[in-house]
């Protein structure tokens, strides 16, 4: 069953202590990922799809079921999985060049040399379009190049998967929109997997292949699971005229807004 | 100043010479002659008006950056010049108590020839600053070197911050002269006694400050080292270390600032060279001039050495 997917999510549960007794965060989360597949998981905040990804990224476990990554099981974090977090989370003491290096020298360090780990850090650079960039400080760049290079840092290592937590969620709209586009375009390029937390619908259905809707915490779980069928590579002005677009984004709002309306 | 003017001038300048094209646009069926004359000095007219406006512009510049610097500056110099007034008043109730005059005339004096040797309890005062100095540096160097990494295994392990925590509360708030007879006792000399009495007392700031800066490094930099699976010595010498290095700094500020409070205090029980020895020297020997001196000797050196300590903290400043 569990055969041939490249992320696999069986039966997982998630439970915190707390001083009010236990606290079940998800529960029952069954997901299957193929390779190359693109995946959004979405919510209202709270209901747990960022618990779901620290899950897969290995930094925490979870309290029941299994999860399995590219035919191992996730025990701990790992850099088989890539991981962009929200606030970028560079070093503000190294370079762009040096945060994306640490990460190299990391996985490649045993089996290349130097010169190769250079060149590997610099062509990551370039795919997010930062070679110019490349020996700055984080403090000298905008919010939107630093988040560039939390994507350079995360696929210069090559990972399985690559999971990306709401990483556009602290930018204006105009650099957001900028970055789908060129995420698009990377993804393409180097065939990723990815597994990615937002709450911006216009996101995810630009961008998957498949759309996780989460019910409202707590006890959250998956409420409905939508393929995307929009034919690659897609093009936003375009899709804006697209009914198939529309129609999308519609399930995913009806979704959120209807089925699982929030309190506010 | 006047560099950036002239740029200034230049660069406005240049709008209204491509203006002179524009007249004739306008002045469509006048002779072409006469718009070739009048053309550039309408231009030229502006021109000069804009060049007046501009050194105005300047002036103004000018005058308001002078009187930002005297409100800056002038206030220190009145509060400096009403100290050495309430002092020379003091000087004059007071019987024996120099003015500010006679001190200074006795500086110049002492300062001229600061590295003079007349047997060792009579040298230039700049052997006793060297001396005080060396004594501060060795204290506190051995307090930097056990402080600094038991502030790092304190901040990291909770455990150990729980076992360490009451000792350090209770030995830390202790008078620095207390720690004297047991470093004279152990060392059976003045010196190492007055060095151990520096070393105690400098050393808290550095293991405090040390473990907070560990205990408050960023999760997301730790998020970071966890995802790629970093070594433990990557995680030292690329996240712990520079994340932890502010605070370090702060500590190591006011160490520096507690060792060099304490050394005058623990060398006018000691003897020896030094200034605080010197201090309780010239007192025995009445020379108020001097006492004086060295109060504003030890002051100075004290500030010398925090902004130094300032300026390597802002080196080492992120974001």
């Amino acid at each position: 069953m569990t055969q041939g997917f490249h992320l696999v999510v069986d039966n997982v549960d998630k439970r915190f202590n707390t001083k009010q007794g236990e606290f079940i965060a998800i529960r029952d989360i069954n997901l299957r990922v193929q390779r190359g597949e693109f995946v959004a998981l979405i919510g209202h905040s709270g209901c747990g799809k960022s618990t779901l990804l620290n899950l897969i990224a290995g930094l925490s476990t979870a309290s029941n079921g299994v999860l399995v990554c590219a035919g191992r099981e996730i025990a701990g974090p790992g850099p088989d999985r890539g991981v962009v977090f929200q606030n970028h989370s560079l070093l503000p003491w190294l370079t762009c060049f040096d945060n994306v290096y640490l990460a190299v020298e990391r996985v490649f360090a045993a089996s290349e040399s130097k010169a190769q780990l250079r060149a590997r850090t610099e062509a990551a650079l370039k795919m997010v379009g930062l070679a110019h960039a490349m020996h700055k400080h984080p403090n000298e760049i905008s919010g939107g190049m630093k988040q560039r290079v939390g994507i350079a840092r995360a696929l210069a290592i090559e990972p399985a998967v690559l999971l990306l937590d709401e990483p556009f969620g602290a930018l204006d709209a105009l650099t957001r929109a900028h970055l789908q586009d060129e995420l698009m375009r990377i993804v393409a390029e180097t065939k990723s997997t990815v597994v990615m937390v937002t709450h911006d619908v216009d996101e995810a259905v630009l961008l998957s292949d498949k759309i996780v809707m989460m019910t409202n915490g707590p006890s959250a779980t998956i409420g409905e699971i939508l393929e995307v069928n929009l034919p690659r590579p897609r093009d936003r002005l375009a899709l804006a005229e697209d009914t198939d677009y529309h129609h999308y984004r519609k399930a995913v709002v009806e979704f959120l807004y209807a089925k699982q309306k929030k309190a506010a | 100043m006047s560099a950036t003017l002239t740029v200034d001038s230049m660069m406005t300048t240049t709008p209204a010479s491509t203006m002179t094209p524009a007249p004739p646009m306008h002045a469509t069926p006048a002779p072409e002659a006469a718009t070739e004359v009048a053309a550039p000095t309408e231009a030229q007219l502006k021109a000069a008006a804009e060049r007046d406006a501009l050194t105005r512009a300047a002036a103004r510049r000018r005058r308001e950056r002078l009187a930002a610097f005297v409100q800056q500056v002038v206030p220190g110099i009145v509060g400096i010049l009403l100290f050495l007034l309430l002092w020379q008043g003091v000087a004059q109730l007071v019987g024996n108590f120099p003015g500010p005059a006679k001190v200074c005339d006795s500086a110049v004096k002492l300062f001229s020839d600061p590295f003079y040797q007349k047997g060792p309890n009579d040298q230039g005062i700049g052997w006793n600053i060297l001396s005080s100095l060396k004594r501060v540096g060795i204290g506190f160097g051995l307090a930097a070197l056990v402080g600094i990494p038991l502030g790092f295994v304190i901040g990291r392990f909770a455990t150990m911050d729980r076992m360490t925590a009451p000792i350090i509360s209770i030995l830390r708030p202790v008078s620095p002269l207390a720690w004297l007879p047991i470093g004279l006792m152990v060392f059976k000399a003045a010196n190492p006694a007055a060095i151990w009495v520096i070393f105690i007392c400098s050393i808290w700031p550095m293991i405090i400050n040390t473990a907070v800066g560990v205990q408050r490094i960023p999760q997301d930099y730790l998020n970071v080292a966890r995802v790629l699976n970093l070594s433990e010595w990557k995680v030292f010498t690329k996240i712990l270390f520079p994340a932890v290095l502010p605070y370090m700094l702060t500590g190591v500020k006011l160490s520096i600032g507690v060792a060099w409070l304490v050394i005058v205090a623990a060398e006018m029980l000691t003897g020896g060279v030094g200034i605080g020895f010197w201090l309780w020297d010239e007192w025995n020997n009445l020379v108020m001039e001097h006492i004086i001196i060295a109060i504003f000797t030890i002051g100075i050196v004290g500030l010398i050495l925090e902004q130094a300590l300032i300026w390597i903290a802002k080196r080492f400043q992120f974001e």
